[in-house]
C-alpha cells in the first residue's frame, strides 16, 4: 500500500504544482496510523505534512465533492471503486458539477476496521501489516495474526465493485476476483418469520442513539435541509426513546434513498452502535433487482432509473405482495 | 477491604436487584451500554468503554418533564416528576470508570447549580455509585491529562476486578449501607492484590500515547485568541455535523425541550441535543452559527475554555476517548488539544 | 416536591393590543387575576403555547406596574404566529423572570439617560423607561430616540405620544426610514439621526434593536465621544431552558439567558464575535 500512497502523493503534488487543480481531496494522517481523516490539500507543503493512504482510509470522499465542486477552480479527488458509484449518482442528481472534478481512481483491496481489530481483544496497537489474507498486528504486548475477512469493514466484506469513473488511475496491484454474495445476509433475514425479523430489527435499532451519523455521511442523503431537522416539517425530532423514532427514522431514510443507494456501506461503517444499517438498503436493492431487473445505482451518471421511470412492464403492487414478480 | 469471587458476581447483582434497581454495562446486540440488570442479561464489566457513557442514568437521552391538558381556552399543568427515594426506587450504578465518574462531577456543576434541576437531582439522590478501577487502559485513553487516576476512582464504593475477584471498598455512608446489605456475600482481603494491580496499570498509563497532553493554553485570558485561531477551519473541514461525539460524550449536557401532542394532551419532554447540529442555534429570524466550523469550534471551546472559565478551571473533558474511537471521520478533542493546547504538544 | 423552574405558571391573556401590522402587546395575569411574578427592567420570561413551543420574550411592562405584565411580540415564527391568533381569555404558560436586568438601581441612578430603540427593540426599553418615569427624581435628563421602518411600525406610539413626550426633563425623538403620507416628523435611519442630534456623550446609553442598527449606532455614539463602558444593549439568542443549562445561548464564557440579556458594550468586546 505504501507504493500506492507514494504514487498518489506524487500525482497530487504534480497536479497542484502545474495548476491543473486548485485542491486535492484525500486523507490526512491522524494521531495513529489507523485514524486518518478526509482532508483538503491546497499546497505541496500540506501534502507533505500529512497526506496518507493506507488500509484504514475507508471513508467515502464523494459527498465532500458537493461543496468542493462549487468552489473556484478544479478539485482532484481520490476515489476507491465503491466511491465512484456514489460520485456518479451525485452527478446524476445534479449535486456535483462533474466538470469541476478530476477523479483519480485508486486501488482498494478492502479496508480494515480498527474497531474490529480491537474487538479481537487487541489494544496498544503499534502497527498493522497485510499479507494476502493475513493481517499481522503488532501491539505493545506482542504480535497477532488475524484473518483479513474478519477485520475488514463490513462494506468491504462483500464488495466486488470496480471503478466506474476515472480521469486517471493509480492501480499497482492486481485485485483478486472475488466470488461473494452480497445478498446472503439479506436472504437470511428474508428467511425469518415476520416476528423473528421484527425482533432482529427491534434489538438492533434499540441501540440507535439518533446521532444522525448514518444520514450525514450518506451520499444519497444530500438534501439541503433534512425533513427531520426542519422544525416546519412537523416531524422534526431528536428524541430516540420510543419504537416509533427508532424504527421510523431508519425505515423512512431507507425508503428515501431506495433506488439511489449505491450500497457504499458508509452507514454501517460510521454507526457508533454497529447497527447493520446497510442491510435495510440492500433489501431494497435486492427487491429492485427482482422486480425491475438488475440495477446498480451509480453505475452511470446518466440514464433512467427504475423507481423514477414508468414502463408498461413494471411490477404491479399485487405482484410485489404475492412475490410473483420476475 | 472486601472481596467476592468473580464467579459469584451474579449473586451480587441478584442481591442488589432484590431491593433496588441495578444499572451496569450490559451487552445487547453486540454492543455494551449501561442498562438495567435482569437475570440472564450479559454483563460486561471488562468493557473499557461502553458506547454511551452512564450519564443517561441521571440525564436520560429523552425524558418527559410535564404534561398539559387543554380545554377550550384553559390549560392545566401536570407535574410528572418522580421522587425516586420517596417511592423506594433507589438504584445502584455499577462499574463506573474513573473518567465517567469525574464526568458526573462535571454534570453536577451544571444541573445542581441554582436553580437546581430537580429531574437530575432526583435521580442523583436515588443512586449509589459503585466505581470500577481500570486495569487495561488503551491508546485512546487520556484521563491522566485531566488529573484523573484510573486506578483509584471515587464514588460511594470503589471496586477493582482481576481474574479471580472483585475487590470492594466503601467510601461514603451510602456505600457503607450498600456494603452492609450485601455483607453475607463478601470475604475480607485483597489489599495486596489491588496494590499490585494499581502499580501495573499505572505503568501502562504512563506509556499511553496521550499521557502528557499540554493544556496550558486553554485559559480564560486566551479565549479570543483561541476562538480566532485559523486552525479551526482545517480541523473541522471533514466534520459531518452528526452528533456522535456529543452523544457518546460523558460530559456533553446540552438539551432540547420540545412538545409532543398526544390524544391525552401535550407532553413536554427534553432530549439530548448537539451543538454540532445546524438547527441548534436556529431562531425564527436567523442563526448565530451558520457554518460547521463555528459549530465544531463551539463544542471544543466549550469543553476546554468556556466551561473551565465558569467552573474554576475544571475542564469539561475527562479523557475517556470515546470521541477518539467513535468519530466517523476521526476528528476528536485530542487533535484539537494537540493543535491549540500548548507548545509541549509539538 | 421542591419547585422546578422549568415547570411554568398559567397565565391568562386579559388584553391584546395591536401595535403595528406585525406586533401585538399581550397583557397577562395569573389565574387568580394577580401579577404572576415580580421582575426588574430588562428581564425576560419564557412564554409558551403547549403543543407549539416555548420562547423567551422580554417583559415590556414596568416592574412598577403591580397589576399585570405585558409582552410586545413580533410575529416571526411558530409560537408567535399562534400567539397572534389568540383571543382575550386564552391561557398560556409563563415562567421567569430570567436574566440580568438593566442596572437601574446602581449605575443608572443620578445619570442622564439616552435610550435608542429600533422597531421591536422598544419592547425591553419600554420597561426601563417606564421604571425611570416612575422613579423620575432618581434620574437626570432622559432622551429617547426611537425609529422604525414606517409610522405604522412604531410600537406603543400612543403611550409615547400622550405620556412620554409630556414627561418633565425628557426629550423624545421619533424617526421613520422613508417618507410617508401623514408623517411630518423626522425621516432617516436611527444611526444617522443619533449623529445629527449631537447628543451629550456624558449620558449613559441603552441601545436595543436589530444587530445592524446597534452596530452603526454604536459607531456613531463612539464618534460623538460616548464611553463604551456606559453603553448597554441586550442580546438575543436561541434559548430553551432560560437558566444556563441547555447550552443553546452560550457565547464565550457567558450564557445570554443567565448572564445577559443586558450587557455593557465593554463586556461584549470581550466575547467572541458569535451573537
Amino acid at each position: 500500500m505504501k507504493d500506492v500512497e507514494l504514487k498518489m502523493l506524487e500525482r497530487a503534488k504534480a497536479l497542484l504544482e502545474n495548476g491543473e487543480v486548485a485542491r486535492v481531496i484525500g486523507w490526512k494522517k491522524g494521531e495513529f496510523f489507523f485514524d486518518p481523516s478526509p482532508a483538503t490539500f491546497e499546497s505541496v507543503e500540506e501534502l507533505e505534512n500529512g497526506f496518507v493512504y493506507n488500509w484504514f482510509c475507508g471513508a467515502n470522499l464523494s459527498k465532500y465533492l458537493i461543496a468542493a465542486s462549487k468552489k473556484e477552480g478544479k478539485t482532484a479527488v481520490f476515489l476507491k471503486p465503491c466511491d465512484t458509484y456514489s460520485f456518479n449518482q451525485l452527478v446524476k442528481e445534479h449535486r456535483i458539477k462533474r466538470e469541476n472534478i478530476y477523479v483519480i481512481a485508486v486501488e482498494c483491496l478492502g479496508k480494515l476496521n480498527i474497531e474490529g481489530i480491537k474487538a479481537k481483544g487487541l489494544s496498544m496497537i503499534e502497527s498493522v501489516e497485510v499479507d494476502g489474507k493475513d493481517v499481522i498486528v503488532t501491539t505493545a504486548y506482542g504480535k497477532e495474526t488475524l484473518s483479513k475477512p474478519e477485520v475488514v469493514l463490513t462494506k468491504c466484506a462483500t464488495c466486488t465493485k470496480t471503478h466506474q469513473v476515472k480521469d486517471e488511475e493509480i492501480i499497482l496491484h492486481e485485485v483478486p476476483v472475488r466470488d461473494v454474495d452480497r445478498f446472503a445476509e439479506v436472504a437470511k433475514l428474508e428467511a425469518m418469520t415476520a416476528d423473528e425479523r421484527f425482533a432482529f430489527w427491534r434489538e438492533q435499532l434499540s441501540k440507535c442513539i439518533r446521532c444522525n451519523a448514518c444520514r450525514n455521511v450518506c451520499p444519497a442523503c444530500s438534501c439541503v435541509k433534512c425533513v427531520f431537522d426542519n422544525p416546519a416539517s412537523g416531524i422534526s425530532a431528536k428524541a430516540n426513546d420510543d419504537e416509533f423514532e427508532e424504527q421510523l427514522f431508519h425505515i423512512i431514510r431507507a425508503f428515501h434513498v431506495a433506488g439511489r443507494c449505491t450500497d457504499c456501506g458508509e452507514c454501517s461503517r460510521v454507526c457508533p452502535q454497529n447497527i447493520p444499517l446497510h442491510l435495510l438498503n440492500r433489501k431494497f436493492i435486492k427487491d429492485i433487482d427482482s422486480l425491475y431487473g438488475e440495477y446498480q445505482a451509480g453505475e452511470t451518471s446518466e440514464g433512467k432509473t427504475p423507481l423514477t421511470s414508468y414502463t408498461e412492464g413494471d411490477a404491479e403492487p399485487k405482484d410485489v405482495f404475492s412475490g410473483e414478480a420476475k | 477491604m472486601l472481596k467476592i469471587a468473580k464467579s459469584k458476581l451474579n449473586d451480587l447483582y441478584a442481591e442488589i436487584a432484590k431491593t433496588q434497581g441495578l444499572m451496569l454495562p450490559i451487552k445487547n446486540a453486540g454492543e455494551v451500554n449501561y442498562a438495567v440488570w435482569e437475570e440472564g442479561k450479559e454483563v460486561s464489566l471488562e468493557t473499557l468503554k461502553t458506547v454511551k457513557s452512564p450519564k443517561n442514568a441521571f440525564f436520560p437521552q429523552s425524558e418527559n418533564m410535564m404534561k398539559f391538558k387543554t380545554e377550550g381556552k384553559n390549560i392545566e399543568v401536570i407535574d410528572v416528576r418522580k421522587d425516586f427515594v420517596e417511592e423506594g426506587k433507589t438504584f445502584v450504578l455499577f462499574g463506573v470508570k474513573a473518567c465517567d465518574y469525574k464526568a458526573i462531577e462535571v454534570l453536577d456543576k451544571v444541573f445542581l447549580a441554582e436553580p437546581v434541576d430537580t429531574y437530575y437531582k432526583a435521580r442523583r439522590e436515588a443512586a449509589t455509585i459503585v466505581t470500577l478501577a481500570c486495569s487495561k487502559p488503551e491508546e485512546s485513553c487520556f484521563c491522566g491529562a485531566f488529573g484523573i487516576d484510573a486506578t483509584a476512582p471515587c464514588g460511594d464504593v470503589t471496586t477493582w476486578l482481576d481474574e479471580n475477584y472483585l475487590y470492594w471498598q466503601a467510601n461514603t455512608e451510602k456505600g457503607e449501607a450498600l456494603t452492609a446489605a450485601l455483607s453475607a456475600l463478601f470475604e475480607n482481603g485483597g489489599e495486596a492484590e489491588v496494590a499490585a494491580q494499581q502499580e501495573k496499570t499505572k505503568a501502562i498509563l504512563a506509556k499511553l500515547p496521550f499521557a502528557a497532553l499540554d493544556l496550558s493554553r486553554f485559559k480564560p485570558e486566551n479565549l479570543n485568541d483561541l476562538f480566532n485561531d485559523p486552525a479551526w477551519e482545517s480541523m473541522s473541514e471533514a466534520c459531518l455535523g452528526c452528533g456522535t461525539c456529543t452523544f457518546v460524550c460523558p460530559t456533553c449536557q446540552c438539551f432540547d425541550i420540545r412538545d409532543f401532542k398526544t390524544n391525552e394532551g401535550v407532553i413536554r419532554f427534553r432530549c439530548w441535543d448537539s451543538c454540532m447540529y445546524s438547527d441548534f442555534t436556529l431562531m425564527a429570524h436567523g442563526n448565530s452559527r451558520t457554518t460547521q466550523m463555528q459549530r465544531f469550534r463551539q463544542r471544543f471551546m466549550h469543553k476546554l475554555v468556556y466551561y473551565p472559565s465558569q467552573n474554576d478551571g475544571l475542564y469539561s473533558c475527562v479523557g475517556c476517548g470515546r470521541c477518539v474511537n467513535k468519530c466517523p471521520q476521526n476528528l476528536n478533542i485530542v487533535k484539537v488539544i494537540k493543535t491549540l493546547g500548548g507548545k509541549a504538544n509539538d | 416536591m421542591i419547585e422546578e423552574t422549568l415547570i411554568p405558571k398559567i397565565g391568562v391573556i386579559t388584553d391584546i393590543r395591536k401595535d403595528t401590522p406585525d406586533v401585538k402587546t399581550f397583557r397577562v395575569v395569573g389565574t387568580d387575576g394577580k401579577k404572576l411574578f415580580q421582575h426588574m427592567p430588562g428581564q425576560c420570561a419564557m412564554v409558551s403555547v403547549p403543543g407549539v413551543g416555548e420562547c423567551m420574550f422580554s417583559i415590556t411592562s414596568s416592574p412598577t406596574n403591580q397589576d399585570y405584565m405585558e409582552f410586545s411580540i413580533k410575529k416571526c415564527g411558530c409560537v408567535t404566529e399562534v400567539l397572534h391568533a389568540m383571543e382575550v381569555g386564552q391561557q398560556i404558560t409563563v415562567r421567569g423572570p430570567y436574566g440580568k436586568n438593566f442596572p437601574v438601581e446602581e449605575d443608572f441612578k443620578g445619570k442622564d439617560l439616552l435610550f435608542i430603540a429600533g422597531g421591536i427593540g422598544l419592547a425591553p426599553l419600554r420597561s426601563v423607561i417606564n421604571y425611570v418615569r416612575h422613579y423620575r427624581n432618581n434620574y437626570g435628563k432622559v432622551v429617547i430616540v426611537y425609529g422604525a421602518r414606517s409610522k405604522d411600525d412604531l410600537v406603543d406610539i400612543e403611550e409615547i405620544q400622550t405620556e412620554w413626550v409630556n414627561e418633565p426633563n425628557t426629550e423624545v425623538y421619533l424617526t421613520i426610514d422613508r417618507p410617508q403620507e401623514g408623517w411630518d416628523g423626522h425621516v432617516g435611519f436611527v444611526p444617522a439621526y443619533v449623529k445629527e442630534l449631537g447628543l451629550n456623550p456624558n449620558m449613559t446609553a441603552v441601545l436595543c434593536g436589530p444587530p445592524i442598527m446597534i452596530k452603526f449606532t454604536l459607531a456613531g455614539l463612539l464618534e460623538l465621544g460616548f464611553d463604551k463602558s456606559r453603553v448597554y444593549t441586550t442580546l438575543e439568542l436561541r434559548m430553551k431552558c432560560g437558566v444556563g443549562k441547555c447550552g443553546r445561548c452560550n457565547v464565550g464564557d457567558k450564557f445570554v439567558c443567565k448572564d445577559g440579556p443586558v450587557f455593557r458594550m465593554t463586556e461584549l468586546d470581550e466575547l467572541p464575535d458569535e451573537y
